[in-house]
C-alpha cells in the first residue's frame, strides 16, 4: 500500500487525565487532501500535531513514509501552516519563505531560486522585499503556505489555515490552495471547523467528536476535480455537507460548528 | 495585526513634517519648563518663601546664568569652564562607554543563561535581583580595594575600576529583558522551527535571538543612562578628579559662591547621558525592523 501515513492504535491523555485522542486508525494515501472537522476538544488539532512528531502519543504510532514520525520530521518531510501565519516580523517576505531552506542547509543561489518559484506559485511575486506587517491577512497566509511548500515536504499539516480570514478572503484562498495542491501534488492534512471548507478541498473527509477524540466517520468526497466556483453549486456539493453536518451532530455533544 | 497592505515608497515630506513638528514640540516644552523656573524663583523671592526651601539667588540661579557660566573663566588664568567640563565629560563618557559594554555583555549572558535552565532560574534569579539592593557606594570600596591594587596580579586603572562599577548598575536590567525576551517567542513559531528540526542554537539565533532584541533596546536605553549615573558616582570613591563626577564634587564645594557651576556641570552630564541614549536609539533604528505602529 502506499500510504504516506499510517497512524494506528493511536491515543493522547494529557496530564490531568483529559483524553484528547482515543484509538485513532487512519491511513492517508499519497496526493489525498484529508480534512480533519469536528467540535472543539475533539482532538483534531492534537492529531495533527501527533502526525507531525510536535507531541508525542500516549499509545500508538504513527508512520511517514514507512518512517517513525520523528524520523520524519528529522528528514524535513513536513511543511506546517498554522492558523496565524506566524511569519517572522525581522525577515522580508522572501527570507521568510527561505527560512526553512536555510535549516536545511541550501546554497543561496539554490534558495533564491526556489523562493522565487514559490512566489510565483503563490502569486506574490513583487513582494519580496516587503515585511509581513506590510501584507493583508490572505497575502500573510500565502506567505506561510510557500514557506511551508518551499522544500517540497512529503505532508504539508494545516491547522484551520485560513479559521482568521473573512469569508470571502478564504473562499478564494480555498480556491487557491487547491491549485497549489493541483500543482504541487502534496499531500495535505487539514484541520478545519467550516463543514463547506471541508467538502470543498477534500477527498476525504474524517469527521472527528469530543470527549474522547474518536474519528466517527470517514466521508469520501467524490465531487469532480478540478474544484472550482462552480463546485459549491453543485447538487452534490449539498449532499456531502449534508452528510457531513449530520455525522457531526451524531458524533456526541450538540457543539456543532456553523 | 496590520490587515491593509501598504504600497510605495514612505512619504519623505511627511518624515521631514513630523519631526519637524517633533522639535518644535521639544522647543515649546523647554520654553514652559524656563517659564516655571523663573516664574517660580520670582515669586519665590519676591514673596519670601521658605517652603519646599528657601528661594533665593542662590538656591535658584538664573537659566541664562547657568549657560553663561558655560562660557566663562571660573579662575582667572584658567580656561572656559565649558572646556573643562567638555574634557571632563569626555573622561567619564570612557568610562561610561567601558562599563555600559561590560554590562550589556555580561547581562545578556546572564539573561541567556538563566533563560535556558528553569533550576538557574530558580537559583540566580533573586540573586540577581538583590544584587539591585545593595548600593553602588558599597560595592565601590572592594571594588576598588580588589581590583586597583598594584601588587594584585590582576589590576586595572582607576578608570576601569569605575567602568566595572558602572556595569554593576548596567547589567541589570539587560539580564532581565534578555530572560524575558528569549522566552517571548510565539509557541507557534518555535513549533514551526521544531517541524524543520531545528536544533537549539538555530532556535536561540534564528528565533528567539530576533524576538529579544526589542526587550534588549528597551534595557539598553536604561542602561545607557544608567552607565552615566554610575560612572559619576564610581569617580568618588576611586578618586578620580579628572571626570564629570569631580567636577560636581568640586563645584559643590564651591556652591555659595558659583552655584551656577554646578548648575553648568549638570547640563552637560545630562547632554551626556542624552547621547548615550540617543547612540542607542539610533542602533536600534538600524537593527530592529519593526511594524510601523511599535516605531515610536
Amino acid at each position: 500500500m502506499n500510504a504516506v501515513v499510517d497512524i494506528a492504535g493511536v491515543s493522547k491523555e494529557f496530564k490531568g487525565g483529559t483524553v484528547a485522542l482515543q484509538d485513532i486508525d487512519l491511513q492517508i494515501e499519497q496526493g489525498e487532501f484529508v480534512s480533519l472537522i469536528g467540535p472543539s476538544g475533539c482532538g483534531k488539532s492534537t492529531l495533527l500535531r501527533v502526525i507531525g512528531d510536535l507531541i508525542d502519543p500516549s499509545r500508538g504510532t504513527v508512520t511517514v513514509n514507512g518512517k517513525s514520525a520523528r524520523q520524519a520530521r528529522h528528514d524535513h518531510d513536513y511543511g506546517i501552516v498554522f492558523q496565524d501565519a506566524v511569519l517572522y516580523n525581522w525577515r522580508s517576505v522572501a527570507k521568510n519563505v527561505a527560512l526553512p531552506l536555510e535549516l536545511a542547509g541550501w546554497s543561496r543561489e539554490r534558495r533564491q531560486k526556489r523562493v522565487a518559484e514559490m512566489l510565483d506559485l503563490v502569486e506574490l511575486r513583487g513582494f519580496e522585499d516587503h515585511h509581513p506587517w506590510q501584507l493583508s491577512g490572505g497575502m500573510q497566509q500565502r506567505v506561510a503556505i510557500a514557506r511551508a511548500l518551499s522544500f517540497e515536504p512529503a505532508l504539508l499539516l494545516m491547522d484551520e489555515p485560513f479559521g482568521a480570514l473573512d469569508e470571502m478572503t478564504r473562499e478564494r484562498m480555498n480556491a487557491e490552495l487547491l491549485g497549489i495542491w493541483e500543482q504541487s501534488g502534496s499531500t495535505v492534512v487539514f484541520v478545519t471547523h467550516s463543514i463547506a471548507e471541508a467538502v470543498f478541498l477534500s477527498t476525504r473527509i474524517v469527521v472527528m467528536s469530543a470527549r474522547p477524540g474518536r474519528i466517527s466517520r470517514v466521508i469520501p468526497v467524490d465531487l469532480p476535480q478540478p474544484r472550482g466556483t462552480a463546485t459549491r453549486e453543485d447538487p452534490r456539493f449539498f449532499e456531502l455537507a449534508t452528510e457531513v453536518r449530520e455525522a457531526l451532530h451524531l458524533g456526541g455533544p450538540l457543539e456543532v460548528p456553523a | 495585526m496590520a490587515s491593509v497592505a501598504v504600497e510605495g515608497p514612505v512619504d519623505r515630506g511627511a518624515g521631514v513634517k513630523r519631526v519637524g513638528s517633533r522639535s518644535m514640540l521639544l522647543l515649546v516644552v523647554a520654553c514652559a519648563l524656563w517659564g516655571a523656573w523663573e516664574g517660580f524663583r520670582w515669586l519665590g523671592i519676591h514673596y519670601g518663601w521658605t517652603r519646599p526651601f528657601t528661594v533665593d539667588p542662590t538656591s535658584m540661579p538664573h537659566i541664562h546664568d547657568m549657560f553663561r557660566a558655560l562660557f566663562e573663566r571660573p579662575n582667572a588664568d584658567g580656561p572656559l569652564l565649558i572646556v573643562t567640563l567638555l574634557k571632563a565629560a569626555g573622561f567619564t563618557a570612557k568610562e561610561a562607554a567601558l562599563g555600559f559594554a561590560m554590562g550589556a555583555v555580561g547581562g545578556f549572558a546572564i539573561g541567556a543563561v538563566l533563560a535556558h535552565s528553569r533550576i538557574l532560574q530558580r537559583g540566580l534569579l533573586p540573586y540577581v535581583v538583590a544584587s539591585q539592593t545593595v548600593p553602588i557606594l558599597a560595592i565601590a570600596p572592594m571594588v576598588v580595594i580588589w581590583f586597583t591594587n598594584p601588587s594584585s596580579t590582576f589590576h586595572v586603572t582607576a578608570w576601569v575600576a569605575v567602568a566595572i562599577l558602572a556595569s554593576y548598575l548596567t547589567f541589570f536590567p539587560v539580564a532581565i529583558a534578555t530572560l524575558r525576551g528569549l522566552q517571548a517567542a510565539d509557541h507557534r513559531a518555535v513549533e514551526l522551527m521544531r517541524s524543520y528540526a531545528a536544533g537549539r542554537w538555530t532556535v536561540l539565533w534564528k528565533l528567539r535571538f530576533p524576538t529579544a532584541l526589542p526587550y534588549l533596546f528597551s534595557a539598553l536605553k536604561i542602561s545607557a543612562t544608567a552607565s552615566i549615573v554610575g560612572a559619576i558616582i564610581g569617580e568618588s570613591p576611586t578618586s578620580i578628579a579628572g571626570g564629570l563626577g569631580g567636577a560636581i564634587l568640586n563645584f559643590a564645594q564651591y556652591y555659595s559662591f558659583q552655584p551656577q557651576n554646578l548648575w553648568a556641570t549638570n547640563i552637560v552630564a545630562a547632554a551626556l547621558g542624552i547621547a548615550f541614549f540617543l547612540a542607542v536609539v539610533g542602533a536600534e533604528r538600524l537593527v530592529v525592523r519593526r511594524a510601523p505602529e511599535h516605531v515610536g
